[in-house]
């Protein structure tokens, strides 16, 4: 009986180690299946429609031609325009946190803070850009409003990894420089920053991510528009779709999937491109 | 010289402690405005009636304006991603923190990180035309844009960021602890499951909270494959979200229709203010 009731058990037990090994490869694998026919998908359908004159061209009905050169320059204008404001801002905030602040609640306050700004759904950053932005300064829908949304967005993403890459500065090279009697700015500048510039490089390609592939917060604030303006300053002034935005007025909005499966696949090779540049710094980082 | 290195100290201080509170600012900011635009609807329509009404007619000559269908849809959309999204999360994590080689993860552990990053438009692009069909045809709907298109599409949406941080709670498990069951005759696979998946249960948590309000703050990839009409949520309907609500009108909206929608917005924010109260409820309990 005893050695029934043994057996019995060693079997369920054994069934129960072979269920769950298989549930756990079946789930990797659904995982990598799932990625890879995603990328598949998008390329087989899109990469056929991309052309010179698809990438070097603006849609106009009178000409008969479609291209997304327009979308291109903007998402470009819009990365420019929001590392330049985002990048100082936000390296200046991690180096409050880790070099300057003192008192452990005010950065808790803080870092729940940048908690909050990145657990927000892009479509209230839309909403509250359009309000703050578009209407209460002025700026209509504009690229400029898109900017500034995206400047705020992008902000948690760019503190968290210069904090990480922060944090990773040994404290006696900071020990060091001070006791060699440089004040803390110097010592910041001259030790700690240039130490930390594959961190802080990182963040900047992760927040160019981050833009390439919004849609919701830019609708509202910058836009659909597809006009090539004069020159940079006319082109932050105006509505600019981005590809993402393009995307999805070309498929939902008009219903044509070719240039949505093109565009589509642009952004992919982009997404790709973008993180492996993300691994490589980060690499790099590591090294050090 | 000297007197001009002091001043710099000084206001490169004031300088970093600005950009420091840059990210409460915009907290408070978002919030603010999010509120002041959002409350006058609420009072005006009837917190009881905006909340649990359940007719949205924004548009009709004797506007209704009931929310409950897009709250309880955000909420069963969220579940239905999570019943699938959880339990394929966490397995893969386990894979990638224990069972995989190094060789296996390293092909895998991009692939996941690549998932996060493609934009949300692709994913709604890859539903509407892969998906949407299919379930049209395997259940001879009328139409395929259903909650549980969006289910399917929101799971998958939320995989990374589950794996994402189950793995790296996964991989904080102390060793000792594996080594311990293994030595009293567990298998490796009885380990993983009854020691590491428990030692590691509050950082699987957040990740799995992490992931709630990436699905409940989901806009884009909803909208293309949900149907966006406003009914009461049933897998083979068509619906709409919190998110896509305040999207899908917000173009056109104006009057009490365009406030109300702001108030959607506020209603939104505060699911997620909620969110991230719980997350940091959680990681807040581990670190202490």
């Amino acid at each position: 009986m005893g050695e029934r009731m043994e057996k019995t058990y060693q079997w369920k037990r054994r069934a129960g180690i072979v269920i769950l090994q298989g549930l756990v490869w079946a789930s990797a694998i659904a995982t990598m299946l799932l990625v890879l026919s995603l990328i598949a998908y998008i390329m087989v359908k899109g990469l056929p429609h991309i052309s010179w004159e698809f990438l070097s061209s603006t849609p106009s009905v009178l000409k008969k031609t479609m291209g997304i050169l327009p979308n291109i320059l903007n998402t470009l204008y819009l990365v420019l325009f929001s590392l330049v404001f985002s990048l100082p801002l936000g390296v200046g905030a991690a180096v409050y946190l880790t070099e300057y602040a003192t008192g452990r609640r005010l950065v808790r306050v803080v870092e729940f803070a940048v908690e909050t700004l990145a657990g927000i759904p892009s479509v209230i950053y839309g909403l509250a850009g359009m309000l703050l932005f578009s209407q209460m300064l002025g700026f209509k829908t504009s690229l400029l409003s898109g900017g500034c949304t995206m400047v705020i967005m992008i902000l948690p993403t760019i503190i968290r990894t210069t904090q990480e890459a922060l944090r990773t500065v040994p404290q006696a090279c900071r020990e060091g420089a001070l006791g060699l009697g440089a004040p803390k700015w110097y010592m910041i500048r001259t030790v700690v920053l240039p130490s930390c510039r594959a961190g802080i490089l990182t963040g900047c390609i992760l927040s160019v991510g981050r833009i390439v592939g919004e849609s919701a917060a830019l609708l509202f604030t910058a836009g659909v528009g597809t006009v090539i303006a004069d020159n940079i300053l006319e082109a932050f002034s105006k509505s600019g779709g981005t590809l993402s935005v393009a995307l999805y007025m070309y498929v939902n909005e008009r219903g044509e999937f070719e240039v949505g499966f093109a565009i589509a696949a642009v952004l992919m090779i982009l997404v790709l491109l973008i993180n492996g540049l993300a691994k490589l710094t980060a690499n790099l980082g590591k090294k050090k | 010289m000297k007197k001009l290195q002091k001043t710099w100290e000084e206001i490169m201080k004031v300088v970093f402690f600005l950009c420091g509170m840059v990210a409460i600012v915009m907290v408070v900011l978002i919030a603010g405005y999010v509120t002041i635009a959002g409350l006058p609807a609420i009072i005006e329509i009837g917190p009881i009636e905006f909340l649990f009404g359940t007719v949205w007619n924004s548009t009709a000559k004797e506007p209704e304006f009931g929310i409950l269908p897009f709250i309880l849809t955000s909420i069963w959309g969220t579940v239905g991603a999570l019943i699938i999204g959880v339990p394929v999360g966490i397995l893969t994590a386990l894979f990638l923190s224990k069972i995989a080689s190094p060789r296996v993860a390293g092909i895998l552990r991009p692939a996941v990180e690549l998932m996060a990053a493609v934009p949300s438009v692709i994913y709604g692009l890859a539903g509407m035309m892969v998906l949407v069909p299919f379930l049209m045809n395997l259940f001879g709907l009328k139409s395929g844009t259903c909650l549980l298109a969006a289910m399917l599409v929101l799971s998958m949406m939320v995989l990374p960021t589950i794996i994402s941080v189950s793995e790296t709670a996964l991989n904080a498990v102390p060793e000792e602890y594996e080594q311990a069951s293994l030595a009293l005759g567990a298998t490796k696979i009885e380990t993983i499951f009854k020691v590491s998946l428990p030692a590691a249960k509050s950082g699987i948590a957040a990740g799995v909270v992490l992931g709630i309000g990436r699905a409940v703050g989901e806009t884009m990839a909803v909208m293309m494959v949900a149907g966006n009409v406003a009914n009461m949520p049933g897998l083979f309907k068509s619906v709409t979200f919190l998110t896509t609500a305040v999207a899908k009108e917000m173009s056109y909206a104006s009057g009490l229709q365009r406030e109300a929608l702001f108030s959607i917005a506020l209603v939104l924010l505060v699911f997620i203010m909620i969110i991230n109260g719980v997350l940091n409820f959680i990681v807040k309990r581990k670190d202490g």
